[in-house]
């Protein structure tokens, strides 16, 4: 098999058993990069000298027996994790020439146990989109394609350059961050697994923030396995992170394939929604079936707010994004813009350096929390919030985890949805309510639809109960038999 | 609750975010569908319900208070727009 096309958990055999080399693997996937990024756009920045080198070091500690989990395994860096020395953008053109003199401790963690970095991965601009076009690096195309058409359809967001590049082959795995859904979805628009973990599970020290209530780091990769063994790698307490939650990390590949005998499984109602497609109604009705078999109860519950999920997300959000993005104000560090008065140098310098969509959740944020407006809006906000994680509280007194739809569509065509932001924001009405919460939360590729386009189902677990997400998981994996491909890809690029 | 031109003008200047008379219409037309659908909140009756201000996952810490990094001078300078010597250079703010 192309080395482009192993799991990482296969690639990490094959290495210790020297089937091939670490510079052998992670060249195939510069390769691959060099081939196909000019056309995806999936890097932002790409380090092909510095993972080579990286590369040869990873051999001499597998010569001398002395590797560990992801020892020579290529991946890719979504560009919101600051890398030492390594140009950090967040998509962004304040941020174009950022380099970083520090790393963040989910990458720390992830070079501590021998990964090999190929590239910082294309994002929307700051996280904030769902279809990868708000980067100031132009969009990312999804590597799949509707049967028959040629049309360049979005890979999802924020997260889609490391949804994509890990759908092509242009890495093994790849970090992501999610904040309302920007792990999940992309997962779901380019056919891989992404894991956002429990809120407190991996630190957020390093990580650009964007709404820091809800940011959470996690894995993306092709295999369910393969997302537990990044996240035994990115997980666990940090001092530095106030919000981060001091428990053990479980053996979490422990929990791959484990049984579900007896296993309760929540169908709620609410996420029957309106546009909810045929085809992916179908794949969660098959997805419910596949769990009976596999020995699981399933249960009909109600999260009666998750229709209020998306609002409260809209108000929140934005609230700690023009909290967050107050320090790019061209004096410590940013692309300045010079004015003739300090507010005028403020005002050219974040208008030149944000995105409209940026500007308008900074505007909306700022709105939201200014005087006469905070307890209409945020406040108001935060107590839906308490109600919908009761929600899931209630619910999990009843059932061990969740099964919904990821997204109410497959991937769809650039362009074609309309300029409304509104509409932009319901791509995210499933995986937000799970954000709000702080829950964990999971999606895994089930099938393709009626145009040949793949679908992903949710699972969203209780807090800190990542193993039966995985476990969960891995039984729907192996029902599914997901071995599909994109079509633009490494290996079929040759 | 609709916002009208001068609000939005307020906003922006609020957030520190320059705009054109020309760019007023059209972020008062976006700005106002996002509240208008956010007034569905309004439909949820929230009396009693104490504000979410976090997951209640991880208690707030206190350390030594002892300095735990530094000698970082020049990392901290490197990505300074502009700098003389050991500092960060602003435009004058004295008017």
């Amino acid at each position: 098999m192309s080395l482009t096309e192993l799991t990482i958990a296969d690639a990490a055999s094959g290495l210790r058993a020297r089937k091939f080399s670490a510079v052998e693997l992670v060249r195939a996937h510069t390769d691959a990069i060099a081939a196909l990024n000019p056309r995806l756009n999936a890097y932002i920045t790409t380090t092909a000298d510095e993972a080579l080198k990286a590369a040869q070091q990873a051999d001499e500690v597998l010569a001398k027996g002395e590797a560990r989990s992801l020892t020579g395994i290529p991946l890719g860096i979504k560009d919101l994790f600051c890398t030492n020395g390594v140009r950090t953008t967040a998509a962004s053109n304040i941020l174009k020439n950022f380099v970083p003199p520090y790393e963040s401790t989910v990458t720390a963690n992830l070079l501590r146990d021998g990964a090999v970095f190929v590239g910082k991965t294309n994002l929307d601009e700051f996280a904030m989109g769902s279809a990868n076009i708000t980067s100031a690096f132009g969009p990312v195309e999804n590597p799949w394609k509707r049967n028959g058409d040629d049309a360049a359809l979005v890979p999802g967001g924020s997260s889609g350059g490391s949804a994509a590049a890990v759908a092509a082959g242009l890495a093994m795995g790849a970090t992501g961050t999610d904040t309302g859904g920007s792990i999940r979805q992309p997962a779901a628009y380019c056919g891989i697994v992404g894991l956002k973990p429990t809120y407190g599970r991996c630190s957020r020290f390093g990580t650009i923030a964007y709404a820091s209530s809800l940011d959470q780091a996690g894995p993306m990769a092709r295999s369910v396995r393969d997302c537990a063994i990044m996240l035994q790698s990115m997980a666990g307490f940090d001092e530095r992170d106030s919000t981060s939650v001091n428990c053990d990390v479980p053996d979490y590949s422990a929990a791959v394939g484990r049984s579900l005998k007896g296993l309760k499984v929540g169908i709620p109602a609410e996420y029957r929604a309106e546009g909810l497609s045929a085809e992916i109604a179908a794949a969660w009705q098959q997805g419910i079936e596949w769990l009976k078999a596999a020995g699981c109860e399933i249960v009909d519950v109600s999260l009666p707010h998750t229709k209020y999920g998306l609002a409260t997300y809209y108000i929140v959000a934005p609230a700690e994004c023009s909290s967050n993005l107050a320090r790019y104000d061209g004096l410590r560090f940013g692309e300045r813009v010079p004015g003739d008065t300090l507010d005028a140098m403020y005002e050219a310098t974040r208008r030149a350096g944000f995105g409209p969509e940026v500007r308008r959740r900074i505007m909306m944020g700022t709105y939201v929390l200014s005087a006469g407006y905070y307890d209409a809006y945020y406040l108001k906000a935060q107590k839906v919030r308490t109600l919908i994680r009761r929600d899931f509280t209630e619910a999990f007194q009843k059932v061990d985890v969740l099964l919904t739809p990821t997204a109410p569509t497959p991937a769809f065509a650039q362009g074609e949805q309309s300029d409304d932001p509104v509409q932009m924001y319901l791509n995210d009405i499933f995986t937000v309510p799970a954000s709000m919460a702080g829950m964990p939360a999971m999606s895994v590729p089930v099938g393709l639809g009626a145009t040949g386009l793949p679908l992903g189902l949710q699972l969203i677990g209780r807090p800190f109960d990542e193993e039966t997400l995985l476990a969960t998981g891995s039984a729907l994996e192996q029902a599914a038999g997901f071995t599909h491909r994109p079509a633009i890809r490494a290996e079929a690029a040759k | 609750m609709s916002l009208d031109p001068a609000t939005v003008r307020r906003i922006a200047r609020l957030a520190r975010i320059g705009i054109d008379e020309s760019d007023v219409p059209a972020l008062q037309g976006e700005l106002n569908g996002i509240l208008g659908w956010v007034e569905q909140l309004n439909e949820v009756d929230v009396e009693g319900v104490p504000p979410m201000v976090g997951t209640g996952h991880a208690a707030l810490r206190t350390r030594p208070d002892v300095v735990t990094d530094g000698n970082c001078r020049d990392a901290v300078l490197s990505n300074a727009p502009d700098g003389v010597g050991p500092f960060y250079t602003v435009p004058k703010v004295v008017e």
